[in-house]
């Protein structure tokens, strides 16, 4: 028997980008919210909630750079020169917002003024920068003999804003929806608005970053069974059996809307993980087997086989048990983050 | 000199690692001390320790977060800067990145968790296992990434295939190079004594700042188990540490000739090489100014026979010599702070068996004093091995020059200047917190009053615990600064 490597590494990888995005998703979400808090009070629930588990979260981004420059070196190395100034931006933000939740608490007057708009800061700009990496790789990039040959600013375009305005709408959504899962009372009430309007918001840009992506990518476009060359054709032939996946992400959009409306706390987060998850398998849908569209698949891109071998002996080892403690510390601090009660004593 | 993409590119390299390395030198040992101080509180239940250990967790807390966050910066920098190493080596070292990740980062970060904010959800024995995971964690990742590091000193086990990648043949002899076991031995040490001076000069500070203020402690106070601690670990590692530092060189001489030559100054190859106490190497002259030198004894410190011809710079072209100021420089450096960490523990050692530990302030000011020593040395030692590398980023396979990435000089500049701002913000308040932490002390955790009276309710999560104890009292364990 023998595995397709290269294939197992890409789906592993793509799930911990999944897992990333839509975990450490809430965290900045919570940092973009910062801002529309009432309170200080307010404020420390709302970190308070994310502070046992933020770290754990962050990690899976730092496993999917990992994965990607250990089973993809290739891929890695075109990327990464590729999105220069945009990972910059996210590492600068990354930075600021990490070291916020020691500092924050740790300062005394102005600097805690000071550590909370770099958490807000922080926060928001990761996501603009995810965003942007996001767009500047959907859009795709200039590759030539194997290295990134286009220029600094590829990546800043009409199209890339928009969807780094998506991407700040969605985290917005996720941590809305996670606060009222976790918090009560007012705070608990301004969640509840937070994800509503975050949701609206969400689902305009989603459509407008699906429309734009057809219209600059005619190989996405033709994916999906649209031809814009002339005119406008659409072969529902190739469109059904994806339509699924739109479907789900407007499923989960009214999970959102109605469950919020009815008072649940915790429907609304499941709703916009699947909004999430669905936007996620549009992506897929539009580049597989691209790791870097339309110019490197995975198999080109991939690291040599026993090299793949010896992660993925690890990697089926360790990674059920990352999974169980991961949950188990979810676990440890499941529950209402209480405004009375100092989290930890 | 020419500011290009690479030049800027290895200065911004230099410039994050030099400030990450100092987290993950610090947080290891510091790791294993709060394992053992909460270990030792479970079996004595003296309050002191668990004193302590509330008290090292908040600095270790701040640590660990700046470490974190600059270690992610490296994880990218490797694509953003050094693609062409990742395209061109990827497929050997990669997977020992990955294994950091998989075994060591997930440990870390998500015990972190339960050891800052777990205290009453988890119990004191889960509490425990966290803190010895999370220690655990971060010496799987030294690991890892010495072995990465050893392999691009040492490389073997591999082959360069036809389109000029690297692909390993042999992943045991990648992983355990031949440079990886002194190499790591000398890093843990490292780790564990830049931790014990820290500890010792907080503890020593503390305990002058009572003599001054004329208060009369007897039996163990939290400063003098702290001190105790810390001199007896320095005692113990610091001799150990040069014969780890000597094995490290002698694989050094065998393996990387042209680094051996950079950090003695020799410039001839020659049998007999004298020791250079001191010297300004010059590359344009090809020599050492100033020189002070012993002859006859360079081939012993190397552990060679006398009759044994060592290089000297002179067998490379100029293209090919490490640049070799900072290695020489860099090497005195480390090595007579380790002299002067091994002074500290002889001294200490003396006056713990003489029961005289606590009395003698020029011993305190000596200790608060060597404080930072463990950072320089790492520093100094690291900037030995990595400028003492070049001009090859995997030593005689791959030159620094061919693995950069193929980037704009601006993009580079801009990032260079973006992380010399955002890290002076972040490294300055770090900084001011850590060390206001520690001039507080340890005692102060435990009566230390609300900071300025305004901690709301349902603050202190996001930090390590203050002032807490876990249930296990029964009096719901808050004492002190929740109002």
């Amino acid at each position: 028997m023998s595995l397709d490597l290269p294939l197992i590494w890409a789906g592993l990888i793509a799930v911990a980008v999944l897992l990333y995005v839509t975990l450490d998703g809430f965290d900045l979400g919570i940092g973009i919210l910062f801002p529309f808090a009432r309170s200080k009070e307010e404020r420390d629930v709302m970190m308070n909630t994310i502070a046992p588990v933020w770290d754990g979260n962050e990690t899976w981004l730092v496993l999917g750079g990992g994965g990607l420059l250990a089973a993809f070196p290739l891929a890695y190395s075109v990327l990464m020169p590729a999105l220069y100034l945009p990972i910059l931006l996210m590492l600068a933000g990354l930075v600021l917002r990490g070291v916020a939740f020691e500092f924050r608490f740790r300062a005394r007057l102005r600097g805690r003024k000071f550590w909370t708009q770099m958490f807000a800061g922080g926060s928001i700009l990761t996501a603009v920068a995810q965003g942007l990496v996001l767009g500047g790789f959907i859009q795709g990039v200039t590759v030539r003999n194997e290295r990134f040959a286009g220029g600094p600013f590829d990546w800043f375009t009409p199209y890339t804003l928009l969807v780094a305005a998506g991407l700040v709408a969605g985290y917005a959504l996720l941590g809305g929806a996670w606060l009222m899962m976790k918090t009560k009372d007012n705070l608990h009430g301004d969640a509840r608005r937070w994800t509503s309007i975050s949701a609206l918001v969400v689902t305009v840009l989603l459509g407008a970053v699906s429309v734009a992506t057809l219209l600059i990518h005619p190989r996405v476009a033709a994916r999906w069974g649209f031809d814009l060359k002339d005119g406008f054709a659409l072969d529902w032939g190739i469109l059904l059996p994806l339509l699924p996946i739109p479907l789900l992400g407007l499923a989960g959009l009214a999970l959102v809307f109605v469950m919020s409306r009815r008072g649940s706390h915790r429907w609304p987060f499941v709703g916009a993980m699947l909004v999430f998850l669905s936007g996620y398998l549009g992506l897929a849908a539009g580049f597989a087997p691209y790791i870097v569209p339309y110019a490197l698949n995975f198999r080109q891109a991939a690291a040599p086989l026993n090299a793949l071998g010896l992660m993925l002996v690890g990697t089926v080892a360790i990674l059920p048990l990352i999974l169980a403690y991961t949950g188990w510390v979810y676990w440890v601090f499941r529950g209402k983050i209480d405004e009375e009660a100092g989290y930890h004593h | 000199m020419d500011f290009d993409a690479l030049l800027l590119s290895r200065l911004q390299f230099a410039f994050t690692i030099a400030f990450h390395i100092l987290f993950p030198a610090f947080t290891i040992g510091l790791a294993a001390y709060l394992a053992v101080l909460e270990g030792l509180w479970l079996w004595t239940r003296r309050e002191a320790f668990k004193t302590l250990y509330l008290f090292w967790v908040k600095i270790f807390a701040l640590s660990f977060g700046m470490g974190v966050v600059s270690g992610v910066v490296l994880s990218y920098q490797f694509g953003t800067n050094w693609s062409e190493f990742i395209r061109l080596t990827g497929g050997v070292i990669g997977p020992l990145l990955a294994y950091e990740v998989l075994t060591a980062f997930f440990l870390e970060a998500s015990f972190l968790g339960v050891m800052l904010f777990g205290w009453k959800k988890v119990g004191p024995k889960l509490h425990f296992t966290a803190t010895v995971l999370v220690a655990i964690g971060t010496s799987i990742s030294a690991f890892w990434i010495l072995s990465a590091n050893s392999w691009m000193q040492t490389p073997q086990g591999f082959q360069i295939m036809a389109d000029g990648r690297l692909e390993a043949v042999d992943y045991m002899a990648v992983i355990f190079n031949p440079s990886l076991p002194s190499r790591l031995a000398h890093m843990m040490l490292a780790a564990f004594l830049t931790t014990g001076l820290v500890v010792g000069a907080a503890s020593a500070f503390r305990l002058l700042k009572d003599r001054a203020a004329g208060v009369v402690t007897k039996g163990w106070s939290e400063s003098r188990i702290s001190l105790t601690m810390a001199v007896g670990l320095i005692a113990v590692l610091a001799p150990l540490q040069l014969v780890a530092g000597h094995a490290s060189g002698e694989i050094t001489h065998k393996y990387q000739p042209s680094k051996t030559a950079a950090i003695e100054g020799y410039w001839e190859t020659r049998a007999d090489q004298p020791l250079h106490l001191f010297g300004i190497p010059d590359r344009d002259a090809q020599k050492n100014h100033f020189e002070v030198s012993i002859p006859g004894i360079g081939n012993l410190i190397q552990g060679v026979p006398r009759d044994e011809v060592i290089k000297g710079l002179d067998s490379w072209a100029r293209e090919d010599q490490p640049p070799p100021f900072i290695p020489f420089f860099g090497f005195r450096i480390m090595v007579g702070l380790g002299l002067l960490m091994i002074g500290l523990g002889l001294w200490g050692a003396v006056l713990i068996v003489r029961r005289r530990l606590f009395d003698s302030p020029w011993f305190l000011r000596f200790a608060v004093a060597m404080g930072p020593s463990g950072f320089l040395a790492v520093l100094a030692g690291w900037m030995v091995t990595e400028v003492g590398r070049q001009p090859w980023i995997v030593y005689g396979v791959l030159k620094t020059r061919d693995a950069v990435s193929p980037v704009v000089t601006s993009q580079v500049a801009t990032s260079l200047i973006a992380y010399i701002i955002v890290y002076s913000i972040v490294f300055t308040a770090g900084a001011i917190f850590i060390l206001r932490l520690m001039a507080e002390g340890p005692v102060a955790a435990r009566t230390e009053p609300p900071p300025r009276g305004q901690r709301p309710p349902g603050t202190p999560m996001a930090k390590a615990p203050e002032n807490t104890t876990p249930d296990d009292s029964g009096d719901g364990g808050v004492r002190g600064v929740v109002s």
